[in-house]
């Protein structure tokens, strides 16, 4: 019986097949999507919508990999794993979403006057 | 007696069980912070992907269909190395060398597919001195190709390994940590695959 328990909370050959058939329709899904995308010359869906769709395809894929190939919801207490994969979600937001607050504010606090006066500076031997 | 040199038998089965389980979570931890690491590159490419510098962007270099047999190699190769594992636990040796193998094979031609890309780029003149959006790219997109190369030599170790000893306590040990590490690779490249080609195919 407990052997058993073992076997069932690594997964068996069902939930690695449901796990690459979802993987493999999600990714079909998103390359078409983006094929008829182009077909439409970037009219249908507006493009926003279509990043919006894709970044959705893809955490729908990671979700379905965590499950059904590394079986993070099988762990038994106290989810070491899942503990250092929320730890590490928490500072990648960080990293990814800091990166790209700051440089958006610094291109858009950023004046033309500013920058041909810097490219001034670099030409002339500045810094 | 003879049950409790039986029972002190288990005892050390489950002292290793123990201590290869906290092996496994130690190289997890290292996978959540190679993530990381993946995750400042994607921060630099997200940054940069407009600079091309009168260049030519994502939508004009790369083919979608090209990239998509990639994606569909590798996304195989895990559901391949994740049918390996579950084999190695019931003990079936040959089964095993044959999934890794093919494994593998699917492994080096996703890695053929990446550099005769890489080749192709470099010899049109976009290598990555074109533009800072190339250098992000190809630091990105190479820094995953480094790993796969790695794990592939690591897979030819343990094909060796598996034929040579079997399937040791040992052997179930790392083939769980390698099978982690290939898994991980695949879920990278699910980004790699939208963030780069898809948006780059959609901006």
């Amino acid at each position: 019986m407990t052997d058993k328990n073992r076997e069932t909370s690594k997964g068996t050959v069902w939930t690695y097949s449901l796990g690459f058939i979802l993987s493999l329709a999600l990714t079909l899904t998103a390359y078409f999507v983006v094929k008829y995308h182009i077909s439409t010359h970037h009219a249908f869906p507006r493009d926003r919508v279509m990043l919006g769709l894709l970044a959705s395809l893809a955490a729908a894929q990671l979700l379905a990999q965590l499950i059904f190939f590394l079986h993070l919801n099988r762990e038994s207490r106290p989810r070491w794993n899942l503990t250092v994969f929320a730890f590490m979600a928490m500072v990648l937001i960080i990293i990814v979403g800091g990166s790209l607050w700051i440089m958006h504010n610094l291109n858009y606090h950023t004046t033309s006057e500013q920058m041909s006066k810097y490219l001034k500076d670099q030409e002339s031997g500045g810094l | 007696m003879n049950e409790t040199a039986l029972s002190e038998k288990q005892l050390r089965q489950l002292e290793r069980e123990e201590a290869d389980s906290k092996t496994i979570l130690g190289f997890w931890v290292y996978l959540m912070t190679d993530c990381l690491l993946f995750a400042s590159l994607f921060a630099t490419f997200a940054v940069l992907h407009n600079n091309t510098f009168g260049g030519p962007g994502a939508a004009e270099l790369f083919s979608l269909s090209f990239v998509l047999a990639e994606t569909l190699l590798l996304l195989t190769s895990s559901f391949t190395v994740g049918l390996a594992i579950l084999l190695a636990r019931q003990g079936r040796q040959r089964a095993v060398i044959f999934w890794l193998c093919l494994t593998f094979v699917l492994g080096a031609a996703f890695l053929g597919l990446e550099l005769s890309e890489f080749h192709k780029l470099a010899q049109e003149g976009n290598s990555w001195r074109r533009s800072g959006f190339l250098s992000a790219f190809f630091t990105l997109v190479g820094t995953h190709g480094l790993h796969i190369t790695a794990g592939l030599i690591w897979m030819a170790v343990m094909i060796k390994r598996v034929s040579v000893r079997g399937l040791g306590s040992v052997s179930l040990k790392r083939l769980t940590m390698l099978s982690l590490f290939w898994h991980f690779l695949d879920i990278v490249w699910i980004f790699i695959f939208t963030i780069v080609y898809l948006f780059g195919a959609v901006l």
